[in-house]
């Protein structure tokens, strides 16, 4: 039997990678937004996720309330810490989700196009610094944050954001397929093959500078009980990687994009492990930094009774806007 | 300037910004929830037409507000860490409450209400509108009772510094809670049927689409004549309930120094309050008013501001006028009515120009009241963060003015000019006026429709 702290641990990397996954090919989108060749091809773009973008975003703001609530040590003392990025990422999805609105409605698109793309940019790269900042580790005193302003700001955290917006193109380019045709399609696919070797490069640096930069990584990895299972992670990225080359080769549809979220997947699992108890690396773990049991126990009933409802009726707000996404479609 | 004060001026410029377009969210989502009923009742075209135009409104602004509401989950944390980890255990499971009950309702249903129209059927469309008009309000519950337990804190402990949570349902529905909420989403209704009514008269005014906009405004009407008079009765509960709960406030609102011992304390109209001397410098008053207002006898005693500490006391000079004018605003509103009411009677409703130029004039007023109020209500609740348990100066977060001032900055800068885009492109919407022509997608088009008359295509 799990205890409560693990319930919410575990729930609380749904939702992440949740918001990872959905944000992440909306955002990918945004990032592939200049290699559209006409205005008629960056509408086709943007329709494919006007519908749906909002509902990506709110998984973060989820993501946000759902640490604030079952891990305040973790908001408390992470959230001060990432000032910086956490500021610019909010920056980004602000200039990212008004234009949606803005591009609409303009006659001109030239400077909403610029700003999606920009809006995305920063909202991905200031994700990757945030990440990145975390796992390179938190300077803390007596359950407060007492480092520098800069501190999240290493070579590693800065690679990490170059490889996120590798990973999110790759998303965006996915999705693509499943929601375009034609020449849009064409080069999606193009794209997807190219930030999949590069996002495959990333994830090997990435697994071999983690130890590096964090020596007890390396100790929990050749140490029971990870030894066991640690292995299955690259294996499954490799797999999913290979099955992702396979199925962009076949021109497949659907397969590519399941295959990228597996990739990620397989990334996400392995880095979660690694860190695991500690929710704020290197010093406070889940534990530590949850809230009183009363709390958990409450967040958790409210989680488990409207979860599935919310999973629910997104999946069928999908279902609604399946298939191709046609020129002029979503004019309001 | 020191973290402490640039966060809270950061607080303010970004909830400030962000409460005025959940506002007109909250008001048109239920204004488009009676439209697309009437559009479904009596399969009269103009109803889907006027849904259509009004939605235009409805989407861009929501955007704005999604957005910006974002920041304000994040901010908590950014700049108020100690805050956040003292109180967590009873307020942070509203916030995430929010979220899962509210936002994801609306951001999963506002795809099919504004770009649903070719896929679902129309009982399909208007359930989806109900359904986001719905989540408005579970968002408003749960952002009020969050901040009215900040107000009002109920169900808890107070352990080495942090709140530990004794009964949720106490903290939940805590003493201001329901009146807070009332006040608060009764004055978004009437903001935005008051805003549907001003832009409606605007066009009657220059004689275009009048079908559409007498029906437009008759709808508006109709509905802020239930929201003028029920908002003040809302403000009054919420005045009685600041005086039971939140004493030093109410003195610093009615610019109240001394207790009256003997005799009813008077209602100050008009007062220059001076905090350094501790009193008025000028001041016109209605003997015994200020005793019947919130005790509802001639004599009832209401404590004065100097009954607490100098440091205990929030800034009674704009508390009073803040306070003031939101509700000059709020009767204000009701006079129009009234006169709306008489003009009915005559049947001049639609017709009478300088009662149309009155609705166009005072059609913004609704979102100055509501900053109004908000400024009241939060610099009231100061120098607590949690009334009288915490101080805002124990709130804060452990991080260098310089963050907090390069951010501030950037909203200062960023928040305006996307206010003015959209407000550029809101006019520009209004202006291109509603679409009465293009096809009806015959997935929503009714056996027996009535189609619209000639004399409103022009």
């Amino acid at each position: 039997m799990m205890d409560l702290v693990t319930v919410w641990a575990c729930l609380l990397g749904l939702v992440f990678i949740l918001y990872v996954v959905l944000d992440g090919f909306s955002l990918g989108v945004g990032l592939l937004f200049p290699s559209a060749r006409s205005e008629h091809e960056r509408d086709l773009m943007m329709n494919s996720i006007a519908p749906v973008w909002d509902a990506n975003q709110t998984w973060l703001v989820l993501g946000a309330g759902a640490v604030f609530a079952a891990f305040p040590g973790v908001y408390g003392v992470l959230f001060p810490a990432l000032y910086i990025p956490l500021v610019t990422l909010l920056f980004g999805l602000i200039f990212r989700g008004v234009t949606f609105e803005f591009r609409a409605n303009a006659t001109r698109k030239q400077l909403w196009n610029r700003a999606f793309f920009i809006g995305s940019l920063i909202a991905v790269v200031s994700q990757g610094l945030t990440l990145g900042g975390v796992i390179s580790g938190t300077t803390v005193m007596e359950g407060q944050f007492a480092g520098g302003s800069f501190d999240w700001l290493t070579p590693f955290s800065v690679a990490v954001g170059i490889a996120l917006v590798a990973g999110y193109v790759l998303l965006g380019a996915t999705y693509l397929i499943i929601k375009t045709s034609g020449r849009v399609q064409e080069r999606a696919y193009r794209q997807a093959f190219w930030s999949a070797i590069i996002v495959l490069g990333f994830q090997i640096l990435v697994t071999i500078w983690t130890p590096l930069h964090y020596p007890k990584v390396w100790a929990t990895w050749i140490n029971p009980p990870r030894i066991y299972f640690i292995w299955m992670f690259p294996a499954m990225g490799l797999t999913a990687f290979f099955g992702l080359l396979i199925s962009l080769k076949a021109r497949c549809e659907i397969l590519p994009f399941i295959f990228t979220v597996i990739l990620f997947l397989a990334g996400y699992l392995g880095l979660v492990t690694s860190l695991y108890p500690h929710a704020v690396p290197p010093t406070i773990t889940f534990r530590e930094a949850a809230a009183q049991k009363e709390t958990l126990q409450l967040a958790l009933w409210g989680v488990l009774i409207v979860l599935p409802v919310v999973l629910a009726y997104t999946l069928y707000s999908y279902s609604v806007f399946r298939g191709k996404v046609q020129e002029g479609e979503y004019h309001y | 300037m020191d973290a402490l004060l640039l966060s809270r001026i950061q607080f303010a410029v970004t909830t400030l910004f962000h409460i005025l377009f959940p506002t007109l969210t909250i008001g048109l989502s239920l204004y488009l929830v009676v439209v697309e009923l009437l559009w479904l009742r009596t399969k009269q075209e103009i109803y889907y037409r006027m849904y259509r135009f009004w939605v235009k409104i409805f989407a861009i602004n929501f955007a704005i507000g999604a957005v910006s509401g974002v920041v304000l989950e994040f901010e908590f944390g950014t700049n108020f860490s100690r805050f956040s980890q003292a109180v967590a255990n009873v307020f942070s499971p509203l916030l995430a409450f929010e979220v899962l009950t509210a936002f994801f309702l609306e951001a999963g249903f506002l795809g099919i209400m504004i770009f649903g129209w070719t896929k679902v059927r129309r009982e399909i469309h208007f359930l989806a509108t109900c359904l986001v008009s719905f989540g408005t309000l579970l968002s408003s519950f749960w952002i009020l009772a969050a901040n009215s337990w900040m107000q009002t804190p109920a169900g808890f402990e107070w352990v080495n510094g942090k709140f530990m949570v004794k009964d949720f349902m106490a903290a939940i529905f805590n003493p201001s809670m329901h009146t807070r909420i009332g006040h608060m989403v009764v004055a978004s209704f009437e903001t935005s049927v008051f805003v549907v009514a001003g832009i409606s008269a605007y066009f009657l005014l220059k004689g275009r689409h009048l079908d559409f906009f007498r029906r437009s405004l008759g709808i508006a009407l109709a509905m802020a004549a239930l929201f003028a008079p029920l908002q003040i009765f809302w403000g009054d509960r919420s005045g009685l309930n600041v005086y039971r709960h939140q004493p030093a406030k109410l003195a610093a609102i009615e610019a109240h120094w001394e207790t009256n011992t003997t005799g009813g304390a008077p209602y100050i109209i008009v007062a220059l309050p001076n905090a350094k001397e501790e009193r008025n410098l000028f001041e016109i008053k209605i003997p015994h008013g200020l005793s019947l207002l919130v005790t509802h006898s001639l004599n009832g005693q209401v404590k004065g501001l100097k009954e607490f500490p100098p440091q205990d006391r929030p800034n009674v000079l704009v508390l009073f006028w803040s306070f003031r004018f939101m509700v000059a605003i709020g009767f204000l509103f009701l006079l129009v009515m009234s006169w709306a009411a008489l003009l009915w009677r005559k049947g001049k409703l639609y017709t009478y120009r300088p009662f149309l130029w009155a609705l166009v004039i005072v059609h913004p007023l609704g979102f100055l009241a509501t900053e109004l109020g908000w400024i009241t209500t939060e610099m009231g609740r100061q120098p607590w963060i949690v009334y009288n348990v915490m101080r805002t100066s124990e709130g804060i977060s452990p991080i260098p003015a310089g963050n907090v001032l390069w951010s501030l900055g950037l909203f200062v800068v960023v928040l305006p000019a996307i206010g003015a885009i959209y407000f550029y492109y809101l006019l520009k919407a209004l202006r291109r006026g509603p679409d009465l022509s293009s096809p009806i997608p015959s997935i929503q088009r009714p056996i027996g429709m009535q189609v619209l008359s000639g004399t409103d295509m022009k």
